[in-house]
C-alpha cells in the first residue's frame, strides 16, 4: 500500500518538477529585449514570437559561430520544445486548454531561441570587428 | 554481469561529480554550498568503493550488495544535509536555521523507525529489506521536503536562479528515484528489464544538473518566480 502511494505521489511530483526546471532555463532569457537588428532580420518582435518560429531560429543559430556558454542550454530547450510539440499534438483534440498552454510554452522556447540568436549575432560581429582590427 | 554501457554511465557519473566539486571551488561557491560539494565528494568516494567491491567480489556477491545498499542509505541521509542547507538559504532572512535542522533530524529518525516498523515482521531478510524500505521512504520524504521548499521559494518570491535550479534538479532526482524504488517494490521483475538502467541514469542526472548550474548559471542571474508558475 505504502509503495503504491509513494509511486503515485512521486510520479505526480516528477512531472511538475521537470516542467519547472525547463521553465527556469527558458525564463532566464524572457526579460532580455531583442535587438532592433534581429527584429529587422527575422521579422520577429519582442512582444510576439510564434511557437513555430523555433525551428527556423534554431537553424539560424546553428549558422552562427558557436558560443561556449549557450550550447547546452539550446540543446536542453530544444528537447523541451520537442516534447511540448508532441504533447501539444496529442492534446489538441482531447484537451484544447492544455494544448493552448503547450503552445504558450513553445512560444517561450522560440523567444529563448531568438535571444540565443541575437547573442550569437552580436558575438559574430564582435569577432569580425576584432579580426578587422587585428589586420589593421 | 555489467556491460560497457554500465561502465560508461558509471564513469560519466563519477566525472560529473568531480566537475561539481571542482566548479563549486572554482566559482567560489564551495563555502556557500558546502553540503553539495561534500555530498558530491562522498558520491565520488562511494563510486570508487563500489568499483573496488565489484571487481573483487562480483556484482551478485553479498559483499557488493551490502556495500551498495548501506552506502546508498548513508548517501541519501547526507543528501538531507543538502536539503537542510537549501532550506537555510531560502529562509536565511528569518533566522530559523536551528529549527530547520531539528525538524529534519526528527523527520529522518521517524522515517528510519517507520521503515523498521514496516518490515519488522519479516525476520528472515530483515537487514536487506530494511535498507530497500528505508531507501524508498527516505527518497519519498525527500520529495515531500523538496516540494515544500519549492512552495516556499514561490511564496517568498526567491529570485536567485542558481538556488532555484539546484532545488529543481534535486526535486527531479528525489521524485524519480522514489518512484523507481516504489516500482521495484511493487514489481520486482522490472528490476532486470527497466530499473537497472534507470538507477544509473538517475545517478548521472543530479551531478549533471548541478554541474550545469554551477558552470552556466551565474550567481547574479535572477528569475521572476511568477514566470515559473504554470498559470503564467
Amino acid at each position: 500500500m505504502m509503495a503504491i502511494i509513494i509511486c503515485v505521489f512521486s510520479i505526480a511530483a516528477l512531472l511538475p518538477f521537470v516542467v519547472w526546471y525547463f521553465r527556469a532555463i527558458v525564463a532566464s532569457r524572457r526579460n532580455v529585449q531583442l535587438s532592433t537588428r534581429l527584429q529587422e532580420l527575422t521579422g520577429i518582435t519582442s512582444e510576439k514570437v510564434k511557437a513555430d518560429d523555433f525551428a527556423r531560429l534554431l537553424q539560424l543559430v546553428q549558422l552562427c559561430p558557436e558560443q561556449e556558454d549557450d550550447q547546452s542550454d539550446i540543446r536542453a530547450v530544444g528537447a523541451y520544445y520537442n516534447v511540448l510539440a508532441m504533447l501539444g499534438r496529442m492534446a489538441r483534440t482531447v484537451a484544447p486548454d492544455l494544448a493552448a498552454w503547450f503552445e504558450r510554452e513553445r512560444e517561450s522556447c522560440s523567444y529563448f531561441a531568438a535571444v540565443a540568436l541575437d547573442r550569437r549575432i552580436s558575438h559574430s560581429r564582435e569577432l569580425f570587428s576584432q579580426q578587422l582590427a587585428d589586420r589593421l | 554481469m555489467l556491460g560497457p554501457m554500465d561502465y560508461t554511465v558509471w564513469t560519466a557519473g563519477f566525472l560529473l561529480e568531480v566537475v561539481v566539486v571542482v566548479s563549486a571551488f572554482a566559482k567560489s561557491q564551495a563555502r556557500r554550498y558546502l553540503s553539495i560539494a561534500m555530498y558530491m565528494l562522498c558520491c565520488g568516494l562511494v563510486q570508487c568503493a563500489h568499483f573496488y567491491f565489484l571487481r573483487k567480489y562480483g556484482v551478485s556477491s553479498k559483499q557488493y550488495t551490502y556495500v551498495y545498499y548501506y552506502t546508498e542509505s548513508l548517501l541519501t541521509i547526507s543528501l538531507f544535509c543538502v536539503v537542510i542547507q537549501l532550506y537555510q538559504h531560502v529562509f536565511q532572512e528569518m533566522a530559523v536555521g536551528k529549527h530547520i535542522r531539528t525538524a529534519a533530524a526528527v523527520l529522518v529518525g521517524a522515517t528510519a523507525f517507520f521503515s523498521y516498523a514496516v518490515i519488522r515482521q519479516n525476520q528472515d531478510h530483515l537487514t536487506s529489506r530494511f535498507v530497500v524500505e528505508l531507501g524508498q521512504n527516505l527518497y519519498f520524504v525527500g520529495v515531500v521536503l523538496t516540494y515544500l521548499l519549492w512552495g516556499a521559494i514561490l511564496k517568498l518570491r526567491e529570485t536567485r536562479a542558481r538556488l532555484i535550479q539546484l532545488v529543481l534538479a534535486l526535486g527531479i532526482y528525489f521524485s524519480a528515484t522514489a518512484g523507481a524504488y516504489a516500482l521495484r517494490n511493487l514489481f520486482p521483475t522490472l528490476e532486470a528489464s527497466v530499473l537497472h538502467v534507470i538507477f544509473p541514469i538517475l545517478g548521472v542526472w543530479l551531478p549533471a544538473a548541478w554541474a550545469y548550474t554551477f558552470l552556466r548559471v551565474s550567481d547574479d542571474t535572477r528569475l521572476i518566480p511568477a514566470q515559473l508558475s504554470p498559470r503564467s
